[in-house]
């Protein structure tokens, strides 16, 4: 089973997949962050290693996931994603942290 | 008509310059990869079309750019730098041990014989290889497993390995440096590698036959003399006359010897170039005078190269790759200053011009000599 999720990416990596600001992806159920960044980087592989860790899938520092309004980058990356982001009625927020300099 | 590509890395993108042979007009295409770090650019000399860029960020770490078409388009490749292993620990700042962590590309060295075999020098510090045009890159470890990685720490820029120089009568022997470990060799392409820091002398290291430790900032080699190998150290100009088994100094008359790049012309082998700044806690040229030294003479004798160059109220440094030679008939030297200007000289030094005043703090400078 599959859940048609959107995804909106910020400007750096929009522009190294070459894609608008949001991306549609069909993510497996149930519909989890690391569910939606598999599908997300199978997709569009340039994105591997820019998000997560290849090796420990741990979220760099200066990235931050949102749903629905909230801030879930320290949920579970297992946890299960608000119902309006699996449904597609909200998109997943890919953020770059603002920090950095 | 032959002409020049240089290749420009800065803090907030990728530039290239271009030129015919005179060197005077030249035109500027970029920023490429806007906003992002780009610690390298380098060509392959087996296909000038072929031109590898790291690309880093903070915020999304570390890519790999190739080009094709001489820098034109580029496409993403490989990414993927995971060390050989369990990587172990170095020393950390206040001495502790630390775990090895792959931070960002900081130097890409092609293959002079392969278009698809190319180097990486990465922080912290390791030596990778690609030999399927970046789409894979694996770890020479044996550099790693020398013994004294515990020993090695980083410099006050990271733990990096920002120098690869390839013996061009003998591939299988390559040149890296890494601050603050200091200078390696191996003879056997990478399998086994030994420090070659004999003759290195620092003022924090009270041990003068120090194996590593040293913070060694930029090697050079010309290619015809791959046996001798000039060295800008943190302090320092150094020259190696047996590949690096034995170094001497050769700071001579320089107003200062703290520096970070060092290059040797195209065709004269004992005529090098350096741009010293203030000191270590003053990293910028002394004086307010941006100055080129260059020594005819394999060292010892340094005449200041100053026409065309700022002369007053000037307080940029020069990074550790910013500087480059073409091999046209007048050799030209280029370099790029942490204040966003591109310098060149169509005359081996003896004037300069800027190709470019205002480009974001420059990393790396890299020049093609093309047909």
């Amino acid at each position: 089973m599959t859940a048609r999720v959107r995804v909106a990416l910020p400007e750096h990596l929009r522009n190294l997949a070459k894609v608008g600001d949001e991306v549609e992806l069909d993510v497996a159920t149930p519909v989890t962050t690391a569910a939606i960044l598999d599908a997300l980087e199978a997709r569009y592989p340039m994105l591997g290693g820019t998000i997560r860790d290849y090796g420990t899938h741990r979220r760099r520092a200066f990235v931050r996931f949102f749903a629905c309004g909230e801030d879930v980058s320290h949920e579970p990356a297992d946890a299960a994603v608000p119902a309006a982001v699996a449904s597609g009625t909200e998109p997943f927020l890919v953020v770059g942290a603002t920090a950095g300099g | 008509m032959s002409g020049v590509r240089v290749l420009v890395g800065t803090r907030k993108g990728a530039f290239v310059l271009t030129s015919d042979g005179k060197r005077q007009k030249w035109d500027v295409s970029g920023p490429h990869f806007a906003g992002w770090e780009i610690y390298h650019v380098k060509g392959s000399p087996v296909d000038p079309d072929r031109i590898w860029v790291s690309q880093s960020s903070g915020w999304f770490g570390q890519l790999i750019q190739r080009s094709n078409d001489g820098g034109r388009t580029f496409e993403p490749v490989g990414n993927k730098f995971a060390y050989d292993g369990v990587p172990g620990t170095h020393q950390w700042y206040d001495g502790t041990p630390h775990p090895w962590e792959f931070k960002r590309v900081w130097h890409l060295e092609p293959s002079l014989s392969d278009p698809d075999t190319v180097y990486a020098g990465v922080e912290d510090a390791a030596l990778f290889k690609t030999t399927d045009g970046g789409q894979s890159w694996d770890e020479l470890s044996g550099l790693r497993g020398h013994g004294s990685g515990p020993k090695w720490a980083p410099g006050a820029g990271g733990m990096c390995l920002h120098t690869i120089l390839i013996d061009p009568a003998n591939p299988d022997r390559i040149f890296i440096a890494i601050s603050a470990a200091g200078a390696f060799r191996t003879d056997d392409g990478g399998a086994t590698w030994k420090p070659i820091n004999q003759g290195l002398h620092s003022q924090y290291i009270p041990d003068p036959k120090a194996e590593v430790g040293h913070c060694v900032h930029r090697i050079a080699m010309h290619p015809s003399k791959p046996n001798t190998l000039f060295m800008q150290k943190h302090w320092d100009v150094m020259r190696s006359d047996d590949a690096g088994d034995s170094w001497h100094e050769v700071s001579g008359n320089l107003p200062t010897d703290f520096g970070f790049p060092i290059d040797v012309h195209a065709h004269e082998p004992e005529t090098i170039y350096v741009v010293p700044i203030k000191s270590d806690s003053e990293h910028y040229v002394m004086d307010g005078k941006l100055r080129v030294y260059r020594s005819r003479s394999g060292g010892n004798e340094w005449e200041a190269l100053t026409k065309g160059l700022p002369q007053q109220d000037c307080y940029v440094n020069v990074l550790r790759d910013a500087m480059a030679v073409d091999s046209l008939d007048s050799c030209g030297i280029y370099f790029g200053t942490t204040g966003g200007q591109v310098y060149a000289s169509a005359d081996s030094g003896d004037s300069w011009a800027p190709i470019v005043r205002d480009l974001p703090a420059v990393l790396s400078v890299e020049v093609q000599t093309l047909a």
